[in-house]
């Protein structure tokens, strides 16, 4: 039975509604499951390559981080196949991993106590092209029944509540950082008295489409060999490279997985967004807000920190401002700061969700990942970065951070 | 004792009203402002009517380079969050700006925008691989939609939370509660929250001509969304945008603000059941409805009027009329229920907000907007539907609801400001 609010915000501000991550599925460039993603993060090895989705020979920018194939038909309900772009699928195929990782029986759950949100920053891309080109080439009476709910940013909230049989509160964030905010949103319905939300983000924009728009906004880099393109905090920084996945997330309420004999890989333990201040007003960005008031909501000191996942944006203004942020909270290489992401490159909101994956299996397996390809630091950084092996040290505080379109997310995790 | 949100401030751009005033005095009046698709050529589609507004970037005061750079839909949320600041008598450079933030609702962001870039980028759908000599650096805008609620929140320097939310057709709910929510929690004191979406293009009219999810009844556009009436058969697609000014009471209370409405409860449910269709029995929307008033600590008997979802279709009809018994039993027979698709279409990831500016305007002035068109009742529809004229009620507690796409069911409780 559901508490009563008056209940709910008791116990919550009594600290009995704490929010832990008890199952966890990724799809990554470098890994199609969990298992694979961690053996290859561990080992250094990344998922960038030449695209193969479609011909890149005509543009300046020629390597992303792809998905490995699959077999969509082993991996996907049939029906749902043509009324699905990659990036639900991909989706639909984490979440698969979490569930089953959780060994939550959610089929023994009430329905309606389990809840959904999702992050996504570019919907169905592949889809809507697809369909765009169907438009302008043979006519809107062309066009896909399945269009007007296979691209917008709601498909991945909406085909998980289908797919596992839950109907509890939902939600829906988007932008880049939303792989954050989504989990973060979670946080808040266990907060308020949910046992359940199945939370995470996975993008896809391995298109034309996609890839055109990143080209036009400037910030991928053109360097061609692939161990060289994307070094964030590099003194070679040129930008960086897309990539596709993400990763998804069964969330909590600590005393429902500790009855059920669940292990959690930690607790949400604090999160915070910001806003930065308008372009050109000089005052310095929100990044350092962000985690401050993490940390705070968390109730944990910066010295406490083990590591620090960074947004690692590979622009070498951004790569500054993020390395400032960090600096001025946990002082001059105070702090390890990793950025696997080098592996798979960036992936829109998919990419602050499997932040949060790894830096789960970073506290459980007691080993910070490197960031690779990156052997030339800006010294003035002053960042303690996990340069080209794994780091093996007790993480018991982990935190990770996200950028995009103006706002900064940060997000505490700690071990149970 | 939890913190307590309220709306202050009120900004819309809705077809046929080119602000909150004009839009009042449409909706009130049963006048319906749907028409003939101008914005492209639309002969050749299915549904070739929609509600539009007639929206003037250079009049609303926006510079060439904004209106070069924004998206409709982007345009038509900044020109709502003028209004709504101005409506609230905000300073915003008295604001704490680290205690401000947005929370803008959108189903589908600026992707019109790529849709129509898309166009010149591949000759015509001739070209899968896209030219990227001919793409522009604010395409990324267009892509990512967090740019709209960005650009919201660089017009009131806000640098607390700032949000898009897209839960398809109920956004413009979702964005107002989770404004309300982080306001409420303590993350901000004040949220530019509302919705918009500027849908009336080639590949959206396509999409829903595909599903036959829109009317067809394309030679009488002013009658063409009925809801609630027998012969209703399909919704009208729209575009608009509504911002609100929320804060936290006692931040109102300090500045002398005046009060439309307190946000009183709230929530949101994923049906499970189907992208596109409900179940209907309306059993998630009625629980929905059930968790919001507990929130607002209503009744069901409390309840003095329904904001529908309305949105024409025959099967949301049946759903959200279930959904009523189902949630304020008897009381339901006895409460006025409405909806305003009627008359200005059904903007998607917005209407939610723009439909909360009408509950908290009806609030304020005693009126509930009718549903227009609806001149032959359903037999199978038994509730109060407020046809045809507006009606002067002493109203209190207000609740809306809302069903999208995905399977989104939405409730939202407003109360009288100075009630509690």
């Amino acid at each position: 039975m559901t508490a009563t609010f008056a209940e709910r915000d008791a116990r919550a501000e009594r600290g009995l509604q704490r929010a832990v991550i008890t199952g966890l599925g990724t799809v990554a460039p470098n890994g199609f499951d969990a298992g694979e993603y961690w053996d290859a993060v561990l080992h250094g090895r990344g998922g960038i390559d030449r695209i193969t989705r479609f011909d890149p020979a005509r543009y300046p920018v020629r390597l992303a981080g792809e998905v490995p194939e699959y077999d969509v038909r082993e991996h996907v309900p049939g029906r749902l196949v043509p009324q699905t772009d990659q990036a639900t699928r991909l989706a639909l195929i984490a979440m698969g991993g979490a569930v089953g990782d959780s060994a939550l029986d959610l089929a023994g759950m009430p329905g309606d106590q389990v809840g959904v949100v999702t992050g996504m920053a570019v919907g169905g891309l592949e889809y809507s092209q697809r369909e765009l080109e169907k438009l302008w080439r043979l006519g809107g009476d062309h066009v896909s029944a399945y269009l007007s709910f296979s691209w917008f940013y709601a498909v991945n909230t909406g085909q998980i509540s289908i797919r596992h049989g839950v109907y509890g509160p939902g939600g829906v964030l988007t932008g880049q950082t939303s792989g954050l905010d989504a989990i973060g949103h979670a946080r808040r319905y266990v907060a308020e008295g949910l046992p359940v939300v199945m939370c995470g983000a996975v993008d896809s924009a391995m298109c034309p489409l996609g890839f055109v728009i990143e080209l036009a906004a400037g910030r991928m880099s053109t360097v061609a060999d692939r161990t060289r393109a994307y070094l964030p905090f590099d003194s070679a920084a040129s930008g960086y490279l897309l990539g596709e996945g993400g990763a998804m997330f069964t969330v909590e309420e600590a005393g429902h997985a500790r009855d059920r004999g669940a292990r959690p890989y930690g607790e949400i333990a604090g999160y915070a967004t910001t806003f930065d201040p308008r372009p050109g007003s000089g005052r310095e960005p929100g990044l350092r807000r962000a985690i401050e008031a993490a940390l705070a909501d968390a109730g944990v000191t910066p010295s406490e920190v083990d590591v620090v996942f960074a947004d690692a944006a590979g622009v070498a203004e951004l790569d500054r401002a993020e390395a400032a942020a960090i600096t001025r909270v946990f002082g001059p290489r105070a702090v390890p700061v990793t950025a696997p992401k080098t592996m798979t490159g960036r992936l829109y909101a998919g990419g602050p969700a499997l932040d949060v994956a790894t830096a789960s299996l970073s506290m459980r397996h007691g080993v910070i990942p490197p960031t690779i390809n990156v052997t030339d630091p800006v010294r003035s950084d002053r960042l303690d970065l996990v340069l080209g092996e794994p780091r093996e040290t007790t993480v018991s505080t982990a935190l990770v951070l996200s950028r995009g379109e103006g706002a900064n997310s940060a997000m505490v995790l700690t071990a149970v | 004792m939890s913190r307590r949100v309220v709306i202050t401030g009120i900004g819309v751009r809705a077809p046929g009203g080119g602000n909150a005033k004009e839009f009042w005095e449409l909706i009130s009046s049963g006048t319906s402002a749907i028409r003939a698709i101008t914005q492209f050529d639309a002969s050749g589609f299915r549904s070739r009517i929609a509600g539009e507004c007639d929206f003037d970037p250079v009049a609303e005061g926006l510079s060439e380079r904004e209106i070069r750079r924004l998206d409709r839909g982007a345009q038509l949320a900044v020109a709502a969050t003028r209004e709504a600041v101005a409506d609230a008598d905000l300073d915003v450079q008295k604001i704490d700006p680290q205690r401000t933030g947005t929370s803008v609702g959108s189903a589908i962001g600026g992707t019109m925008s790529v849709a129509e870039e898309y166009g010149i980028l591949s000759d015509g759908g001739r070209e899968w691989l896209l030219d990227h000599e001919y793409a522009v650096p604010h395409m990324y805008n267009y892509l990512i939609p967090t740019s709209m609620a960005a650009d919201v929140a660089w017009e009131v320097g806000a640098e607390g939370p700032v949000a898009l939310v897209s839960t398809g057709c109920t956004a413009g709910i979702e964005s107002v509660s989770h404004a309300a929510r982080l306001i409420r929690e303590g993350s901000a004191d004040v949220m530019l929250a509302g919705g918009s979406d500027a849908p009336i293009s080639p590949i959206c009219v396509a999409s829903f001509d595909a599903v036959k999810a829109t009317t067809p009844r394309n030679d009488e556009p002013a009658t063409a969304s009925r809801p609630f009436d027998r012969t209703r058969n399909g919704f009208v697609l729209a575009e608009g945008s509504a911002m609100l000014v929320l804060e936290e009471s006692e931040h109102a209370r300090e500045r002398g603000a005046r009060v439309y409405a307190e946000i009183g409860g709230w929530d949101v449910r994923a049906n499970a059941y189907h992208m596109t269709g409900l179940r209907p029995e309306g059993v998630e929307l009625a629980k929905a409805i059930e968790v919001a008033l507990r929130m607002a600590g209503r009744t069901p008997e409390q309840v003095d009027y329904v904001n529908a979802h309305g949105s024409g279709t025959a099967q949301n009809d049946r759903h959200e009329t279930d959904a009523f018994k189902r949630s304020l039993g008897e009381h339901a027979y006895r409460t006025p229920v409405s909806s305003i698709k009627s008359m200005i279409g059904h903007s998607l990831g917005s209407v939610g907000s723009v439909e909360i500016a009408a509950c908290a305007l009806a609030l304020e002035s005693g009126l509930i907007p009718p549903t227009a068109n609806l001149n032959e009742p359903d037999p199978e529809l038994d509730l109060d539907y407020v046809p045809l004229e507006a009606r002067r009620a002493d109203l209190r507690t207000v609740l809306k609801v809302g069903s999208g796409f995905g399977g989104f069911q939405s409730a939202m409780v407003l109360t009288k400001g100075e009630d509690r």
